[in-house]
């Protein structure tokens, strides 16, 4: 990790830039049209999501046959598969649950703060506050059981 | 070219704000996934950076375990915020203007030194109570609607699109009851 490309962070942050404008395009950086969606008076979210996973679901299938490894930092080319347990329903149904009563996720919130709505820093303090009470209760429980939970 | 009256009636009411400004967001998003895992292999999430960035601050296993990524994490959400603003300071703001953008009627906009910016109107308990349980749940369910809806999906993962028809079936069943109840916004 220590020797990375000097590329890679520029174009993390080119990605990220490029990740950001979309959300700000499609407006999902705002609140009020995903809870629209969420209400179904809009659909066109929809889009959104689908169009991304179809975009991005492009390279996931094509980069890893017509390469071995990623110019700017040696890894392979893998898909994103993670192992499936209780959590995934569990933490998805809490998720939801904030999703549909704030009407911002975390991508969109950072974009959302970028097009000048300082409000969403209500939703962000939210979000890391979320983070640290489960981090900070896993912690305590990993180390009394000792079990690698393994999830990214 | 569809001219069927029904047909036309139907997108409209499906689709008031058309799709062009969605499909063509939601290519840009992808294409910011694409060019990060091109180059680099790393299919990037947006909420690993709430822990990552809390490792900092915290000596939390939880959180020391992304010591590795977290800077670029940080970059990658920087990246973010900056795509928002150069969005307000050139579409939002009407310096760039495309028919592919249908602006909306929501929130507010307000202007700081000529940039168009704008702000919600959704209430602040529900945006801080709202964040509060999407922290907890992408951090416990291992990913948020970029990990699991972009890059799991777009994987053909079983546990992503598990985990996206969860909390999509809970968010629009939660944004109902909250609007029955007759809360708005």
């Amino acid at each position: 990790m220590a020797d990375r490309h000097p590329l890679f962070m520029p174009l993390i942050l080119v990605g990220g830039v490029v990740f950001g404008f979309g959300l700000g395009f499609s407006q999902m950086a705002r609140p009020e049209v995903v809870l629209n969606f969420l209400q179904f008076e809009d659909f066109g979210l929809l889009f959104v999501m689908f169009g991304a996973a179809i975009v991005s679901g492009l390279a996931f299938a094509v980069m890893p046959r017509i390469r071995d490894r990623a110019p700017l930092t040696g890894d392979t080319y893998e898909r994103r598969l993670k192992p499936f347990d209780r959590n995934v329903l569990v933490g998805g149904a809490i998720f939801g649950v904030g999703w549909g009563l704030s009407g911002i996720c975390p991508g969109a919130a950072y974009a959302s703060l970028g097009t000048g709505n300082v409000t969403i820093l209500w939703a962000l303090a939210g979000m890391f506050g979320g983070a640290y009470l489960q981090g900070y209760w896993r912690s305590r429980t990993a180390s009394s059981d000792t079990a690698a939970a393994g999830a990214d | 070219m569809v001219t069927d009256p029904v047909l036309l009636q139907a997108a409209a009411d499906l689709f008031p704000s058309g799709i062009s400004r969605y499909a063509v967001g939601g290519f840009l998003v992808g294409l910011g996934t694409v060019l990060i895992y091109v180059g680099t292999g790393i299919p990037a999430g947006a909420s690993t950076f709430l822990e990552s960035t809390l490792s900092y601050v915290s000596d939390q296993s939880r959180f020391q375990q992304y010591v590795a990524s977290r800077d670029w994490r940080v970059v990658f959400t920087a990246g973010i915020v900056l795509g928002g603003l150069l969005f307000a300071a050139t579409v939002q703001s009407g310096v760039v203007t495309s028919t592919l953008y249908q602006s909306g009627s929501t929130g507010e906009l307000y202007e700081v030194g000529g940039v168009t910016l704008w702000s919600t109107d959704v209430q602040p308990w529900r945006l801080l109570v709202g964040g509060l349980f999407v922290g907890v749940g992408t951090r416990v369910g291992k990913g948020c609607t970029s990990g699991h809806g972009v890059c799991g999906v777009g994987s053909a993962s079983k546990t992503s699109i598990a985990g996206v028809v969860t909390f999509l079936v809970v968010a629009i069943l939660t944004a109902q009851a909250v609007a029955a109840l007759g809360v708005t916004p």
